[in-house]
């Protein structure tokens, strides 16, 4: 690039370093893209593997089932990954979707013949109120977020319940337009994956090119750093609270078209499965790093690993077990990459700044 | 530049962009033995922060006494009582690790898991006829390990507590579901499945569990307090790399109040299931998080440094009365209690922030006021 | 050369206090576009709060700051650098998971149409920064990993977007080796072509006078001195920032006993090779050499902060465990770390309470501690250090930076070392303090300790070494006793391209104007 570099080490140790990776960018954009990549690589090995066990994996209903089953999953994985990247943790969209669920399907019993868009909208609603609270209390109140959202699980989940009591929301209370919204497809594909692929490129596209996207990235990397540099955290932590409140309310409605018998327990632990997903799909739990398509690509593979045991004979039983020591993996394996990163970083500095 | 994993970022750094813990002041609140007496200290009309929090807590209390009385002459009742200890006791005693793990920055959402997969492990082998004896001893071992494996995960490989404990605590109860699938076990010995229903040596109004627990905290307090592994926690939460540097074992510690939370939560597992007289699938479902709740609540800092044993004992005692003061009403139930749990918990900790926030204020305004001042001196107030 | 003409920024009369103690008493400053301006003074003299004023991170209590001509207020950082002003601190605050471009432009990203965020604009504009300072880092790397002066860098091509007028540099070539340190004042040069005025901030004076055209000293929060360079010497600015004319303290040597401490080919991948020295009991050994030169590392190491991956490290005959300090301390050595505030101190805890923590086995009374027993202690070994708190009962972080030194080294002293490694004993201390440290290392030596003092200050090291040995990238380059250690051989074992000759009376060449001897 110019003459006074400095920059590449003027010492012999250089001839050292042949062998690592050519220079320190390379590297570390290497190790992050594969992080993303890996995914897919682990997803089609997964299918490969379970399809050579037993064929009937790679079926059309299959393939349609894991996409449909995927959706709620990964929308609100997006949610959650907006929150993560800040640094912070939202722990209650389990109950969020649950209460969205019951309150958007239980429209159809309260006011019969209502517009199903207008069913949506009151899901987003209910999402939108949850996720304002939780934004304002943590953003504005400066409370840990692992509290908050700790917190707001149980007071959602309790409002949840009050709400219900003991009643829930039956299959034939619903329009049969509602309950099909699950099972339509396209060429095959369901239109809910499609219409979840759209959100993931939407929220992609927002985090990459959008300078309050970026800065959420920035308030993870280095929160006083984003400080310093002016950047507005309490108002971008605040919207992103709401945004994963909002898409949890939406998830919760999609959840209605999946389940359609909706009780006081529905979506119970799911935010741990969310969690799972998104760490699993690469994004840090510390925030700064990590992307929506591989949040996405996270509740994809869990779903698929679901059903995959599900053909090979694993009792469902195994499911949970499996998804906890699944994400154990998934960080043991980010903090190896980390460390050898570091390692590697600290060798090529051989200059050693003497 | 990059944020240390091994620290305990994996709550404060996922708790958010707020940086130094609130109000709670630097005069020594961790600092519970520093200083002259309480005496001394209430003399010179200033109460350290932490004591202001654990005044609060006994206020809250006799609140809670009087509010629990109005609603029913029964309140105090022995049966009452009994009913209050039994349903907070196991919790109360999970909550004395949980509470050494906050302190020194880190936390455990396990715990509930392992106190499944106790349980459950305990069903199933009674199921098979073991041995009781032998079924403690398995089911203790089962625990501690599962407690070690997460130290280890935390210690050894360096990941961050949040993440590795719901890895964990979804595994763990995996595991349980597994092992005792849909079945029920409901026929232990009445000999054991006395604890649910008998007072500890015959005080009929003091559950086991409240009484294990009682003898637990004493034991944490006064390690916590006076003891150098006490001061070692202290220091950890504060300043993990300072605590290193003065050759504070940090990473032994650490891993040793994770065997530790392990093997108490698999007992609580065992009386819990003794004191249901039944082991089944999704058994103590929610109880971490109503353990953090206590935790907090008696004061403890979710990021580390701070807190006492008292406090928790105090909190667990708010807690257990005033849901049991909510359940006499007759339009109160266990569900609507998780609302006010959670409610509990925010205000837990908001409170200290919002004496922060209120000092923030202040500063703002003095800023605002200081401007003032330079603007009637004549220098521009520039927009 | 002296640019004449209006000045681009001008702080007249300020005065600030912090808690009733006065950081600035009715300070002024001129800076001219073009012009390199040093900021010089002790520890305490009141620069950083000065930059922090002209940075807008405080406010002055009194007095005005003109920039351009015209009168300004300041409400924050962020106002100071959309007026041009910028600072680039010690430490640089950049964020690791962005990239270079993303770093430089954060919260400003270049727009196109619909408000996204142009990359190739973002990019190429960094790439042309970079390419006028002659600077070779590639914008769209990650900027986890690159090194201080690269950050540096990158936090300077910030400035520049910013368009700034007014550049500070806090101690830039602290932590630089000699070949970054030349690559900055090219680029110093560059903006000085420019037009833009910097503020140099630096305790390395042989850099003052070579970079800069005009020097401020300031002592004890007043303005000393402010001219041009021309005709200064070293030696006035020493006496400007310190008021008198500095007399080395006597140095007095005693017969070392029994070696203690003993290195052996001591290494860490990365950081340091090869590593063999010993200390023997009443020897006060110095280990010099540039920042960045692996000293604090191999002293990490032989204490057991640090896992090193080949060597041994003896002490009193046993070896010793790698990877433990409480192998260490059992073993008997105590270590004063280089960061008080991050390694060397709960802050939040008090005085009492630091000074007990590497004794808290011996405060057991039947397996308790009570708090009268820690209290005691404590207020022991402060008052036997001159530690002027209020109460041992006063949280730590109340304290000056003197003192919380002397708390930190209460510590260790109670624990009666046969070994102390103390990093850089007297940094950010005042002067009456670093004297009394000075006293107290000697007077260990002196009662048999074997002491290892690193420090980046030689009239120190000269003061307090029976021995010195000089690091140099991470190898031992030099060991001299006190006889022939000088300022010039040091320098010279530092940053010589081969190791100096120990023995030799004539020192190796002193190396070019820019290279500064810590």
């Amino acid at each position: 690039m110019s003459a006074a570099t400095g920059m590449t080490p003027a010492s012999g140790a250089e001839a050292e370093d042949a062998g690592a990776l050519a220079n320190p960018r390379t590297l570390v954009d290497f190790v992050l893209r594969a992080r993303t990549f890996g995914i897919v690589v682990i997803l089609a090995l997964l299918v490969v593997v379970t399809a050579l066990i037993q064929p009937s994996f790679l079926s059309a209903s299959n393939i349609r089932f894991v996409l449909s089953e995927t959706a709620v999953y990964a929308l609100v994985a997006i949610g959650e990954t907006l929150v993560v990247l800040t640094r912070n943790v939202d722990l209650s969209v389990g109950s969020v979707v649950g209460l969205s669920a019951y309150v958007s399907a239980n429209m159809f019993q309260t006011h019969h013949g209502i517009a199903i868009p207008v069913v949506f909208l009151v899901g987003l609603g209910v999402g939108l109120a949850c996720g304002l609270v939780t934004g304002l209390i943590t953003a504005v109140g400066r409370v840990p977020s692992l509290v908050v959202t700790l917190a707001m699980l149980y007071i959602i989940r309790g409002v949840d319940t009050i709400i219900v009591g003991s009643g829930q929301v039956v299959a034939n209370s619903l329009p049969n337009s509602f309950i099909n919204i699950f099972h339509a497809s396209v060429l095959g594909i369901p239109d809910l994956a499609i219409a979840v692929a759209v959100a993931v490129a939407i929220a992609a596209y927002y985090l990459k090119s959008y300078r309050s996207g970026r800065d959420l990235y920035a308030i993870g990397s280095d929160p006083e750093a984003a400080r310093l540099a002016g950047i507005p955290i309490a108002k971008r932590v605040f919207i992103a609270f709401v945004l994963s409140g909002s898409i949890a309310g939406l998830a919760g409605v999609v959840w209605a078209t999946q389940y359609n018998t909706i009780d006081a327990t529905a979506a119970n632990g799911l935010e741990l499965q969310i969690i799972a997903a998104v760490v699993v799909g690469g994004v840090a739990i510390f925030g700064g790093s990590g992307s929506v398509v591989g949040a996405a690509l996270g509740a994809l593979l869990l779903q698929t690993i679901n059903v995959a045991l599900n053909v090979l004979g694993v009792p469902s039983l195994w499911t949970e077990a499996i998804a906890g020591f699944l994400l154990l993996v998934a960080i043991t394996i980010d903090r190896g990459i980390q460390l050898r990163l570091a390692a590697a970083l600290r060798k090529r500095r051989s200059h050693l700044g003497a | 530049m990059a944020p240390d994993p091994t620290r305990a970022a994996g709550t404060t750094g996922t708790a958010g962009t707020t940086g130094t813990a609130g109000a709670t002041g630097a005069a020594g609140a961790g600092d519970p033995a520093g200083g002259r007496g309480w005496r001394a200290r209430l003399a010179g009309g200033r109460l350290e922060p932490l004591l202001r929090w654990e005044s609060a807590l006994v206020i809250a209390v006799v609140a809670v006494a009087l509010l629990g009385t109005s609603i029913s002459s029964q309140f105090l009742s022995s049966y009452n009582v009994f009913t209050a200890c039994t349903g907070v006791g196991d919790l109360a005693i999970m909550a004395l690790p949980m509470t050494l793990i906050i302190i020194t920055g880190e936390i455990d959402l396990s715990v509930a898991s392992i106190l499944a997969l106790s349980a459950e492990l305990l069903g199933d082998l009674w199921l098979h006829h073991w041995s009781m004896g032998v079924i403690f001893v398995v089911v203790l071992a089962v625990g501690t390990l599962a407690g070690a494996i997460n130290g280890l995960l935390i210690t050894r490989v360096g990941l961050p507590s949040l993440a590795v404990t719901i890895g964990t605590l979804t595994l763990y109860r995996g595991l349980a579901n597994v092992i005792l699938g849909p079945a029920s076990v409901s026929n232990f010995p009445t000999s054991y499945t006395a604890v649910g229903v008998n007072g500890f040596l015959g005080i009929s109004w003091l559950s086991w569990s409240v009484a294990i627990f009682i003898v637990l905290a004493i034991v944490a307090g006064v390690m916590l307090r006076m003891t150098s592994l006490g001061r070692s926690l202290y220091a950890i939460g504060l300043n993990e790399e300072a605590a290193f540097h003065s050759g504070i074992r940090v990473k032994r510690i650490k891993l040793s109040l994770y065997v530790l939370s392990g093997l108490v939560c698999s007992a609580v597992g065992i009386l819990y299931a003794f004191e249901l007289s039944s082991a089944t699938e999704n058994i103590g479902i929610g109880f971490e998080l109503q353990v953090v709740t206590i935790v907090l609540l008696g004061g403890v800092s979710i990021f580390g440094g701070r807190g006492t044993i008292l406090g928790v004992a105090l909190a667990a005692l708010i807690y257990a009365g005033l849901r049991s003061a909510l359940l006499l009403t007759s339009s109160f139930n266990e569900n609507d209690f998780e609302v006010v749990s959670g409610g509990l918990l925010i205000l837990s900790v908001l409170v200290p922030n919002a004496a922060a926030f209120a000092g923030r204020g202040r500063e703002l305004f003095a800023r605002r006021r200081a401007r003032g001042r330079l603007r009637a001196a004549g220098v521009s107030d520039d927009a | 050369m002296v640019t004449a003409g209006a000045p681009v920024l001008s702080l007249t009369d300020a005065s600030k206090a912090f808690a009733g103690v006065h950081a600035l008493q009715g300070v002024s400053l001129e800076l001219h576009a073009g012009e390199a301006h040093a900021l010089v003074g002790e520890n305490g003299a009141g620069k950083s709060t000065l930059v922090k004023i002209l940075g807008g991170v405080h406010q002055p209590d009194s007095g005005a700051l003109t920039i351009g001509g015209d009168e300004v207020f300041l409400h924050g950082p962020g106002d100071a650098a959309d007026r041009g002003i910028s600072v680039i601190y010690q430490e640089p605050t950049l964020f690791p998971d962005l990239s270079v471009a993303e770093n430089v432009f954060i919260g400003r990203q270049p727009l196109r149409s619909g408000r996204r965020i142009d990359h190739r604009a973002m990019e190429r504009e960094v790439r042309e920064i970079f390419t006028r300072l002659g600077v070779g880092i590639d914008p769209d790397r990650i900027a986890r990993g690159l090194s201080i002066a690269e950050q540096q860098l990158v936090e300077i091509a910030k400035a520049l977007t910013r368009r700034a007028r007014v550049l500070i540099m806090d101690e830039p070539t602290a932590a630089l080796s000699p070949v970054e340190s030349r690559r900055l004042f090219g680029v110093v040069q560059t903006l000085r072509d420019e037009g833009a005025a910097v503020v140099f901030i630096s305790h390395r004076l042989e850099e003052v006078l070579a970079i800069c055209q005009r020097v401020t000293v300031l002592r004890d929060g007043r303005r000393v001195l402010s001219q041009p360079l021309e005709g200064v010497t070293e030696r006035d600015l020493v006496r400007a920032m310190v008021g008198r004319d500095v007399i080395a303290e006597s140095h007095e040597s005693h017969t070392p006993g029994e070696p203690v401490l003993e290195v052996e080919h001591l290494t860490r991948e990365g950081v340091f090779v090869d590593i063999s020295f010993e200390v023997r009991a009443g020897e006060v050994v110095a280990l010099a050499g540039l920042v960045g030169s692996g000293r604090s590392e191999v002293a990490r190491a032989i204490f057991g902060i640090d896992r090193h991956d080949a060597g041994t490290v003896t002490m009193a005959g046993r070896r010793l465990r790698r990877g433990s300090p409480a192998a260490a301390m059992q073993a008997g050595i105590g270590f004063v770390p280089e960061d008080r505030r991050q390694q060397g101190l709960v802050m939040e805890m008090s005085v009492a309470r630091n000074i007990g923590l590497a004794s808290l086995r011996r405060l057991r009374r039947g397996g308790l501690i009570f708090a009268g027993t820690e209290r005691r202690f404590g207020a022991e070994w402060a008052q036997r250090l001159q530690v002027t708190a209020g109460r041992a009962s006063m949280p730590v972080s109340l304290l000056s930076g003197g003192n919380q030194q002397k708390v930190v080294l209460a510590k260790w002293l109670a624990r009666s070392p046969a070994a102390l490694i103390v990093d850089e004993p007297t940094r950010g201390i005042d002067i009456g303090t670093k004297t009394e440290v000075h006293r107290l290392i000697a007077a260990l030596a002196a009662d048999g300790v074997a002491v290892l003092v690193i420090s980046s200050e030689l009239p120190e090291v000269l003061t307090l070494a029976d021995r010195v040995l000089v690091m140099r990238e991470g190898r031992l380059a030099a060991s001299m006793p006190r006889a022939q250690a000088t300022e010039e051989a040091i320098v010279a074992a530092g940053t010589a391209q081969q190791p100096a000759q120990p023995a030799a009376g004539a020192a190796a060449d002193p190396g070019a104007g820019a290279e500064a001897p810590r």
